[in-house]
């Protein structure tokens, strides 16, 4: 043998490297199966930890749904009605509904399931049910500790879903997940895979597609190539550079559909500078809202001139003006609250400089951005803030420590699609929400809220409306944008729908050709 | 042989108690409150409240005195229970078989992938050495290895996914998933390797006993084979060695990237939202695969080496 057949290992990798890429080559997409990519973590079969997805891969359902348009209507809960003072609930049930192993949907097991919910963390107030009982059948009674008006819109929230009790263990620890939805689990992969397979005893329209697989997608870039490359069917939560790379893609379509989530900066109002209603407003005058929603949002129209978005129905006035950046009339009204710049540009009242902080957080990154973004523009009339990338729960820690001045957030108010619910709890005291206002005293609103909660039809739509307004007006919190959800879908999907309340991926809607 | 694995025993035995009690000071000296971080990780940042991070707070014991926690672990640990998941509650050791198994797989087929590049490549320069070949692989060399793994791996998918259509862009059920991530891996792997072999190989045949095998008339083959492969690998086995531990440690952009599972993302989300046995195992983890990787490579030498044998 002689030393050319050193060579070899050269010739043997070449033959491997094409061996393993003609074994590998790509196969079509199967036809019965679509598979889904998105950002987010099935990291538990709890509902309170993951049910989101779940309730979005429709394996479990709750007593009521949400329309396109925030209204509520029937899910496993066919009808509902309270008392005058709304503090007993009746739920009537649809009939023949089955759970994933083919037991009937009872009083019982609706309250057996929402008592284990309610003794879990949930963005609303658990303690809300005194009591239930089962009225017959096929009707469940509610009682609850005190008058609540939104209680159908709380039982929307995923939390709330409805399992078998076989669901659960002696310790009421969610073992299987056995729902009532029209796709049922087939295989759970924590963190990084759902698969599920269409339950052919579903009481509503049997799904077309037999088997859906949901795939954790760290990355928007990931996700983006994965839907070009026919890895995936349909991905999720896209950011403006992928969205840009798709537009091009002939077999994928761009679907951006605006959600009840707003970008808004939490205020301390209980810090004498942000107790000015004039300083809040000409912090927010201050914005460039345009700039950021065109230049790193790439979402023009997305600017936001209230709390509540265009998604958010009666809880949106139509007809407020938008708010553009105006520098002049926001030094005017900083110089009406005693605050002047000095030789060095810096805004000062009794000696003081205006320096504020911003806490924000990194799983949204577009909000850093837009946060070093303010902070640019707010030092333009003066104020020094100093933006900190903190984990989300920096937020509650700092209103319940009473430390943090400003927090840049991503505020979700999708999970109880009845924006009163939200307001009652973080509105309604100076004391504020979490995710909400802080230290803003407004007796006058506090007791329009009130009154508007107890009212109904007209009254209740021109109160909504009323409240609205006062909120764009005194600005507990500043709005900056509305967002606008961005999914990328395959040309084979067909009948594809974007949830703007993001409960379901609406896959028994679909159909792969 | 049986005094190198005593030693590593109980090297093991001391570096898993070192490495869990420095992660278990490193963790309560980080910034931020411990129930709230973990409530943002179990219920998501829309629904981290003073409500659930105090629920935390009482059903994880987190306001128990350190020492008492500290006892707790270090028993448990004893027993060898690594406790269960503060976010998602499952059992730590179940969830590092699982992510711990996928990075294994991606890591060895990494370096398997990396020596069949970088095997006859450096060889190739080795034998050439400081010839048109050679300078023209340093300079790729250099070229890869400054790329993020990163780029190189969004390079593989525009070449090899997007415009090749031979394999998918990224996923982890189909064996056809492992090929990218771990050719990116390689390649940057290679980069380094493939100039460790040429150095190890123009070394060897330029020694003299290398000389000498040849004036004695063995071919060229049987110089290489007798007197060439043993003494360029001793180096290029500890190399590469490390090179998979490190692998193990840092593929955590490579698993991001192709939607790979692995222990690198677990370690990462374990920092981010404080889940303290989920870091201590990781890192636990980490630790016993570097001894044991070690020992493997010390064992390996001591065959490859008859020199150690008769030491």
């Amino acid at each position: 043998m002689t030393f050319s057949a050193l060579k070899q290992p050269w010739i043997l990798a070449l033959s491997l490297v094409s061996l393993l890429g003609l074994s590998a080559c790509t196969q079509p997409p199967a036809n019965d199966l679509l598979t889904i990519s998105g950002p987010f973590e099935p990291i538990s079969l709890d509902l309170a930890k993951a049910g989101y997805i779940y309730s979005r891969m429709q394996i479990v359902e709750t007593l009521v749904d949400v329309a396109d348009n925030g209204e509520l209507i029937p899910g496993l809960a066919q009808s509902w009605q309270s008392n005058a003072d709304a503090t007993v609930w009746q739920f009537t049930l649809k009939p023949k509904v089955k759970f994933h192993n083919g037991a009937p949907v009872t009083p019982a097991a609706v309250i057996n399931s929402l008592r284990i919910a309610m003794g879990k963390p949930a963005p609303f107030d658990t303690g809300l049910i005194q009591s239930a009982s089962e009225l017959n059948d096929h009707q469940v009674q509610f009682t609850l500790t005190r008058p609540y008006r939104a209680f159908a819109a709380v039982l929307t929230n995923y939390t709330t879903a409805i399992l078998a009790p076989e669901s659960y263990d002696k310790r009421r620890r969610i073992t299987q997940l056995i729902g009532t939805g029209p796709y049922q689990l087939t295989a759970f992969d924590p963190p990084h895979s759902v698969s599920v397979t269409r339950f052919n005893d579903y009481h509503g329209q049997v799904a077309k597609i037999v088997n859906a697989t949901y795939i954790t997608g760290h990355r928007a870039e990931s996700r983006a190539l994965m839907v070009q490359g026919g890895s995936a069917d349909i991905v999720y939560n896209l950011d403006p550079a992928a969205v840009q790379l798709l537009q091009h893609s002939q077999q994928v379509t761009v679907n951006s559909t605006a959600i009840p989530r707003s970008i808004l900066i939490k205020l301390n109002a209980g810090l004498p500078a942000l107790s000015s209603t004039s300083v809040r407003q000409a912090l927010s005058l201050a914005i460039d809202r345009r700039g950021i929603a065109e230049g790193i949002m790439h979402l023009p129209g997305s600017e936001a001139n209230q709390i509540f978005g265009p998604a958010m129905g009666i809880w949106h006035v139509k007809d407020l003006p938008t708010i553009e950046q105006n520098l002049t009339q926001a030094e005017a009204l900083l110089a009406q609250a005693g605050w002047h710049k000095d030789a060095n540009g810096q805004l000062m009242k009794d000696g003081q400089p205006l320096q504020l902080s911003m806490v924000t957080y990194a799983n949204r990154p577009e909000l850093i951005v837009i946060a070093t973004a303010i902070q640019a523009q707010w030092a333009k009339l003066g104020i020094a803030l100093e933006v900190q990338m903190e984990n989300a729960s920096a937020i509650p820690l700092g209103h319940v420590e009473g430390t943090l001045q400003t927090a840049l957030m991503a505020r979700n108010f999708a999970n109880i699609p009845d924006p009163l619910t939200v307001l009652l709890a973080d509105f309604s005291s100076k004391q504020g929400g979490e995710w909400g206002p802080m230290n803003w005293q407004d007796a006058p609103f506090f007791s329009a809220l009130q009154t508007t909660a107890d009212s109904q039809g007209a009254a209740y739509q021109q109160g909504v409306q009323q409240l609205s307004r006062h909120l764009a007006e005194e600005l507990p919190m500043i709005p900056v944008l509305y967002y606008v959800q961005q999914s990328a879908v395959a040309a084979r999907v067909h009948g594809f729908s974007f949830d703007p309340y993001e409960r379901s991926f609406r896959i028994s809607q679909m159909e792969l050709r | 042989m049986k005094q190198i694995l005593i030693k590593r025993l109980l090297q093991l035995i001391m570096m898993m108690w070192s490495v869990g009690t420095i992660t278990f000071i490193l963790s309560r000296l980080l910034p931020g409150d411990m129930a709230y971080r973990i409530a943002a990780g179990r219920y998501g940042d829309d629904a981290v409240s003073a409500a659930a991070a105090s629920a935390v707070r009482q059903e994880l014991g987190l306001n128990d005195p350190l020492w008492q926690q500290y006892s707790h672990w270090l028993w448990q640990l004893m027993q060898l229970d690594l406790g269960d998941s503060l976010v998602s509650g499952n059992s730590i050791i179940a969830e590092l078989q699982h992510q711990l198994g996928y990075t294994l797989i991606l890591a060895v087929a990494a370096i398997f992938l990396s020596a069949l590049i970088a095997v006859p490549w450096g060889l190739a320069c080795g034998f050439r050495a400081n010839r048109t070949l050679d300078r023209v692989s340093l300079v790729v060399s250099t070229l890869l290895r400054s790329q993020p793994v990163f780029c190189l791996g969004l390079l593989m998918i525009l070449l090899f996914a997007l415009t090749l259509n031979w394999f998918p862009v990224a996923g982890y059920q189909q064996p056809a998933h492992l090929f990218l991530p771990a050719l990116t891996l390689a390649l940057s792997l290679a980069a380094l390797s493939s100039r460790v072999i040429r150095n190890s190989t123009a070394k060897v045949i330029n020694s003299d006993f290398y000389l000498f095998a040849k004036v004695k008339g063995l071919s060229e083959w049987h110089s290489f084979k007798r007197h060439g492969i043993r003494n360029i690998a001793l180096p290029v086995v500890a190399f590469m060695a490390m090179q998979l531990v490190g692998l193990i440690e840092g593929v955590i952009m490579v698993e991001s990237l192709f939607a790979w599972p692995g222990i690198g993302h677990g370690l990462s989300h374990a920092v981010f939202s404080r889940d303290i046995p989920m870091l201590q195992g990781t890192a636990l983890t980490c630790g016993a695969l570097f001894v044991i990787i070690n020992t493997l490579v010390d064992s390996l030498c001591y065959l490859l080496d008859p020199r150690s044998r008769r030491a």
